[in-house]
């Protein structure tokens, strides 16, 4: 029997990050000045001549096809990771991004913090690290640990509420981005 | 022990406040059941079939009298006068109510206890050999390293939401009492040029795909020991499965992978943080060590002390029997290890009452330095026993229920709560132990059986450990009736097994003769001296399976 050649199905969409007019950014409240693309579905064509000027964050594989065209307006080109998109994928690039935003899908996919983590630890970046998605109050704290200083919140809570969660622990057992040495360290000298 | 210091204690009460907070929230309507589920699940909380279930971490299963004169009094408190000890070494409440639980937890803070990570997709209690520190064939005393990993796996902030959950067992000694080839990551301390070092396994599990691990690393220095657990659980973090919780286990992605490669990327990862601030300064490991020295033992004639205590045996029977089942020898010469066994029949294994944990801490007060040890198999050791009070203690502890001589036989079972308590439960499992241990009661034939491990769990689930029993039994489901599938040839051990499905599966009340059936063909078919699992491994799975399987005639 002759293969049935089957159509390609347009790879489906997980759930994409919203873009709220508010922000926690560095513990305080802040307005949001980044509008975010979300992962194109089909064929939507976006090239660097038709997106609009202003702060923009790219989904990464965008970013990567038109980061040469958007050469000049770098500084404001942001980019954000799916929770399946490693911190490897930029590497040494990320070093010259001014925001990186990295998607939590859903609060249980714990991807992010390691990709969080890597892209301070080993890429270097400096910028403003964002957390979108659908994370909640409780991993503030281990957000925060990991290097994320921004939180694009989809929740309930308040953002007051929310700022009270950033520091729910006063010391931490290991080292990370808040205390560059573990507690073992600390005490046993 | 380890003992807390303030560093310690401000991070338990921050939790217990934090808990307290999102439990109000959570009441308040403020938080999801959806998101609730995760919090009270990391805080060991889980809603069981008739009330919430709370289960507290016991850290390697080490306790003194305080703690359990504190789990006495808030098994009495806040629930029904009783506690479960779990084959993870932790200890369960039952019936506890859910706005109770932060109270529960600031009482558990005070005594240096908690029920951080007991729970949920997070790094959970490691656990260890019972005789630890005590055992003659210990190549070094895990406990220091059991502790070092306890901190760091607490609260970490790149890991409480793995795929999956993530169980780590450290060994000591030349025999493996930890089980460590049934968890996510087994450590085995090992000696090489009179270097301390690890040998690290991954991938082993129990569950619905039970896994035997595979070594990745045949010796790690002693100062990596942090890095490389924190390279491992990155790799699994970042590439374990997530669309389906049941291949989401490290086992799944170690067996896609392959060990080899497997074991490649973690060295990758971990190339790039081995001399960062993970590494264990000497320091670190002075002073992780420095809580778990020598008690201030006697200095005893270890042949007169033996020959003492074979000469009181003599005179006892039942002693003797107790002396021969429930001690253990000790490295230091007049002691013993003795285990208490919460395993008379009629009573759920591994159940104690608040009077019974009270017992537990004043046995340990009077004969062991203050301190016991809950074990895997779900009884409790009392690591250093002068060998002149022993028989003083096995009275005292026979007055408590603690003396029932069979560890290590036939009705020392490991066996999960089951469908009495467990909403995950396919089948009860504390009546089939129970009936089990009503027609084997006779403990003449219980010693001529010899070791027999008999584990059940209630489903797929493993919690009862049933792939690595000699004999195991699983709870199954046949359209809403409950059945038992029997298993055999099982082990936990460092020659580590997992037990082969006999054949079809048997209604509760045909169990006990099946398992007679099996004896049977032991009895027949052994060697002098030979243990069952011995004689199972020579012979096989077939004459078992003829006999139980065999036609009426």
């Amino acid at each position: 029997m002759p293969a049935q050649a089957k159509k390609p199905k347009p790879a489906k969409l997980g759930p994409q990050p919203e873009n709220p007019a508010q922000v926690i950014i560095d513990d305080a409240v802040a307005e949001n000045v980044w509008r975010l693309l979300p992962q194109a579905e089909g064929d939507v064509e976006i090239t660097g001549e038709s997106l609009a000027s202003g702060n923009v964050i790219l989904p990464y594989k965008l970013w990567h096809n038109l980061r040469d065209e958007l050469a000049e307006r770098a500084h404001e080109i942001g980019v954000w990771l799916d929770s399946d998109e490693s911190a490897e994928l930029l590497g040494e690039d990320a070093k010259a991004l001014p925001l990186i935003a990295v998607h939590f899908p859903a609060f249980a996919d714990g991807r992010g913090f390691t990709t969080g983590r890597l892209l301070r630890e080993r890429y270097g970046f400096d910028g403003e690290l964002r957390a979108v998605g659908a994370f909640m109050r409780d991993q503030l704290t281990y957000l925060r640990r990991c290097g994320f200083n921004a939180f694009a919140y989809e929740g309930q809570q308040s953002l007051e509420n929310l700022l009270e969660s950033l520091h729910d622990f006063s010391d931490s057992y290991q080292a990370a981005l808040d205390q560059p040495l573990p507690m073992f360290r600390r005490r046993a000298v | 022990m380890y003992r807390y210091d303030d560093r310690d204690h401000a991070i338990i009460n921050d939790r217990v406040a934090q808990f307290r907070g999102q439990t109000e929230r959570y009441l308040a309507g403020d938080l999801s059941e959806e998101q609730f589920l995760p919090l009270r699940l990391q805080n060991g909380l889980y809603i069981q079939r008739l009330a919430p279930m709370l289960r507290i971490a016991v850290p390697y299963g080490l306790l003194n009298s305080t703690q359990l004169r504190r789990l006495a009094r808030i098994s009495r408190d806040y629930d029904k006068g009783y506690a479960h000890f779990t084959t993870r070494q932790n200890l369960q409440f039952n019936w506890p109510q859910l706005d109770d639980v932060p109270d529960i937890l600031a009482e558990l803070a005070e005594v240096e206890m908690h029920s951080v990570q007991t729970s949920g997709n997070c790094i959970r209690n490691t656990t260890s050999d019972p005789y630890a520190g005590v055992a003659r064939d210990e190549i070094a005393d895990p406990r220091p390293y059991c502790e070092l990993i306890r901190q760091w796996s607490t609260f970490h902030p790149e890991f409480a939401f793995l795929p999956r959950k993530f169980k780590i067992a450290v060994s000591g000694s030349e025999q493996d009492r930890a089980a460590i080839r049934v968890h996510d990551i087994g450590v085995q301390i090992v000696k090489r040029g009179g270097e301390i070092g690890f040998q690290v396994l991954v991938g082993g599990g129990q569950g619905r795909t039970p896994v035997i691990a595979e070594q990745i690393r045949d010796f790690l220095p002693e100062q990596d020991l942090l890095s490389y657990l924190e390279a491992i659980v990155r790799v699994y973090n970042q590439l374990g499965r997530r669309d389906n919780k049941y291949k989401a286990r490290i086992k799944i992605l170690v067996k896609a992978l392959g060990a080899e490669e497997f074991g490649r990327r973690v060295e990758q990862e971990w190339e790039q943080i081995k001399d960062g601030a993970d590494r264990l300064t000497p320091e670190a490991l002075a002073w992780a060590k420095s809580f778990f020295t020598e008690p201030t033992y006697r200095a005893f004639d270890g042949a007169a002390s033996d020959a003492a205590l074979q000469a009181q045996a003599e005179g006892d029977k039942a002693f003797s029997r107790w002396l021969e089942r429930n001690s253990f020898p000790h490295r230091v010469p007049g002691y013993r290890a003795i285990k208490l066994s919460t395993k008379p029949t009629g009573v759920p294994p591994g159940d104690v009452t608040d009077r019974q944990l009270e017992a537990i801490a004043e046995l340990a007060d009077e004969f062991s330095f203050g301190e016991a040890r809950v074990t895997h198999d779900q009884n409790v050791v009392l690591a250093d026993v002068q060998q002149d009070r022993l028989l003083e203690l096995w009275q005292a502890a026979r007055k408590h229920g603690f003396a029932t001589p069979n560890i290590g036989t036939l009705t020392d079972m490991i066996c999960c709560p089951g469908g009495d308590y467990c909403s995950l439960a396919n089948a009860k499992s504390i009546p089939v132990a129970e009936a089990i241990q009503r027609k084997f009661d006779d403990l003449d034939y219980l010693y001529d059986l010899g070791d027999l491990n008999l584990n059940i769990s209630g489903c797929m689930n493993a919690c009862g450990h049933h792939h690595v029993g000699h004999i195991g039994i699983l709870g199954v489901d046949k359209k809403g009736e409950e059945f038992y599938q029997i298993q055999l040839g099982g082990s936990s051990s460092e020659n580590a097994s997992l037990a082969k499905v006999l054949g079809p599966s048997f209604s509760r009340a045909e169990v006990p003769e099946v398992i007679g059936k099996i004896l049977d063909i032991y009895v027949e078919q052994r060697q002098p001296e030979e243990p069952f699992i011995d004689t199972y491994n020579r012979i096989g799975l077939q004459p078992f399976k003829e006999s139980v399987y065999a036609r009426a005639s």
